[in-house]
C-alpha cells in the first residue's frame, strides 16, 4: 500500500507546469488535491514515473463571474466549491453536488478540475458538467482550446486532454430564468460512489408548463450520459400530475445501462427511475 | 533527477520545525511517525477510508496517506500531539473520555482532529448530520452510539466556551 517509486516538482508557474508537462508528456502525471491519484498509487493501480504537482498555482483558484458564465478555477477544493457564495447563486447544483463527495477529509482537499481529468463515471462533477452544459478550459504550452464537457469525457478514466494539457477551468453557463435544478444519488454506504445519480436541470413557464429539460446519469455507462432525448416533447406538460413519474419510467427504460457484475441492471434501472423522479420534482420545485 | 533520489525537507508540525531527508513517494503518515516520531498519527487503510491518519494541513481535516511529505513544505501541519499541547484536553478528546466514546483507540486520533475541525464549521449539529461526518472515520469496537454522544456534548460544550 505504498506507491511505487517516482520524481517529483512542483512548478511555480502555471506557465512552468505547461513547459514540464510538455517536457514529460506521457511518462508525467498532474497531481492537485490527489485525493483520486493517491489511492490508485498507493494500490499500485497507477505508477507514474513523474508527478507535477499544481498545487500551489494560487492562479487556478479563482471563482468568477462572466456575463454569460460563472468560471471556476480547476483547483478549487469541493469544500470550497460547495460553500462559494458564487458558486452557490450561480450553479446551486454544482455547490450541492460537490458537498456530496466522499467525506467530509476528502472534501477539504480534493479539486473540481481533478474529479473532472480523473473522469470517473460515477463522480458527481463530471456528471455535474455534462447537465450543466459546461465547458473546460484546456492549457498547454501550445496554446488555449475549450471543449464542452459531452465531448470532454470519452470513456472510463479518459478525457479529451492531450498529455501535454492542462485543464484550468469550468465554465458554466449562467442559469435559466425559472431554471431550477435536482441532484439526487444512491449509495450503499455514505461516502461510496453513487450506483446511480442523476442530475436534472428544468426550464418551467409562468403557466406551469415545462420548457427545456436536460437530464443526465451518472454511474451507468463509461460516461456521464444525457437521458433527455428520450422524452417526448410532448410530455413536458406540468398539469398533468404525474409528469415526473412518466418522465422518469421513460428515461428509465430507454436508459443505455451497462452490465456489471457487481450491481444487476434491473436494479439499477429500478433506482434511475425513482431518483429521476425525485430530481424532477426538486427541479420543477425550485424553478420559480 | 533519478525516481528514487531523497529529497532534503523542512517540515513545520505543532508549531516546531522538523528535518527529514525522504524519497518523493514517501506518504505524509509515514514521515510523521517514522522521521518526526509522532506515532499518535495512525494508519489504517491508506487508501483515505479509514480516516485514522488525518491530520490538519492549515487547519484543513487531511488524510495524511494521500499526501507526500514533498508537497507540505510551507503549510503548517497538526497531528494529534499538537492538539492538547498545553495539557489540558480539547472539548472533543473531553467528551470522548466522558462518554467513552473509544475502546481501543486507533481511530480516535483521527475522530478528534476531524471532528474538532468539523464543529468549528458546524457549531449546532444535529446528531444526523455528526452521524453523516462520522462516516469518514471507520470505528470498528463502539459501534458509534457512545462517539455520537460525545460529539454532542462537545458541541455544547464548545458553544458554552464560546459564549463564555
Amino acid at each position: 500500500m505504498k506507491p511505487a517509486a517516482f520524481s517529483y516538482e512542483a512548478p511555480a508557474t502555471l506557465a512552468a507546469a505547461l513547459a514540464a508537462l510538455a517536457a514529460r508528456g506521457d511518462e508525467a502525471k498532474i497531481i492537485a488535491g490527489g485525493q483520486s491519484l493517491a489511492p490508485m498509487m498507493n494500490m499500485r493501480l497507477a505508477r507514474p514515473a513523474h508527478l507535477i504537482d499544481i498545487g500551489g498555482l494560487a492562479e487556478l483558484s479563482d471563482v468568477r463571474l462572466e456575463p454569460d458564465h460563472l468560471v471556476v478555477g480547476a483547483l478549487v477544493r469541493h469544500a470550497d466549491l460547495a460553500r462559494h457564495p458564487l458558486v452557490r447563486a450561480n450553479a446551486p447544483m454544482l455547490a450541492y453536488a460537490a458537498g456530496t463527495i466522499g467525506h467530509y477529509a476528502i472534501r477539504q482537499r480534493g479539486t473540481l478540475g481533478g474529479s473532472l481529468a480523473h473522469a470517473d463515471p460515477a463522480a458527481q462533477l463530471p456528471l455535474c458538467a455534462v447537465a450543466l452544459d459546461a465547458a473546460v478550459e484546456i492549457a498547454s504550452a501550445r496554446g488555449r482550446r475549450m471543449l464542452r464537457a459531452a465531448d470532454f469525457f470519452v470513456s472510463i478514466f479518459t478525457t479529451g486532454l492531450e498529455p501535454d494539457e492542462l485543464l484550468v477551468a469550468v465554465r458554466v453557463p449562467l442559469p435559466l430564468p425559472r431554471e431550477g435544478w435536482g441532484f439526487r444519488l444512491f449509495t450503499r454506504r455514505a461516502g461510496d460512489f453513487a450506483l446511480v445519480s442523476i442530475a436534472a436541470m428544468l426550464v418551467r413557464g409562468a403557466d406551469g408548463t415545462l420548457g427545456r429539460l436536460r437530464l443526465a446519469a451518472g454511474g451507468i455507462g463509461a460516461t456521464p450520459v444525457r437521458l433527455d432525448a428520450a422524452v417526448p416533447s410532448g410530455i413536458v406538460d406540468g398539469r398533468d400530475p404525474d409528469w415526473s413519474a412518466r418522465i422518469a419510467e421513460i428515461v428509465a427504460a430507454a436508459a443505455p445501462i451497462e452490465e456489471t457484475e457487481q450491481v444487476p441492471t434491473a436494479f439499477r434501472r429500478e433506482l434511475l427511475a425513482a431518483l429521476a423522479r425525485d430530481a424532477l420534482e426538486d427541479a420543477a420545485g425550485r424553478a420559480s | 533527477m533519478t525516481a528514487a533520489e531523497s529529497i532534503p525537507l523542512s517540515l513545520r508540525v505543532n508549531g516546531q520545525d522538523h528535518r527529514a531527508l525522504v524519497e518523493p513517494r514517501k506518504l505524509l503518515s509515514d514521515v510523521l511517525r517514522e522521521d518526526c516520531g509522532l506515532t499518535g498519527t495512525h494508519v489504517g487503510c491508506e487508501h483515505g477510508v479509514c480516516g485514522a491518519c488525518t491530520v490538519l494541513v492549515d487547519g484543513r481535516p487531511t488524510r495524511s496517506c494521500l499526501v507526500y511529505a514533498v508537497q507540505m513544505p510551507g503549510h503548517e501541519i497538526t497531528t494529534i500531539e499538537g492538539i492538547a499541547a498545553d495539557g489540558r484536553m480539547s472539548a472533543v478528546q473531553q467528551a470522548l473520555h466522558e462518554a467513552h466514546g473509544l475502546q481501543c483507540g486507533f481511530c480516535t486520533p483521527g475522530i478528534v482532529i476531524t471532528m474538532e475541525a468539523w464543529l468549528g464549521e458546524h457549531p449546532e449539529p444535529t446528531e444526523a448530520e455528526i452521524r453523516d461526518a462520522l462516516s469518514g472515520n471507520l470505528c470498528r469496537c463502539t459501534g458509534y452510539q457512545n462517539i455520537v454522544k460525545a460529539i454532542v456534548a462537545a458541541a455544547r460544550r464548545r458553544r458554552e466556551e464560546a459564549g463564555r
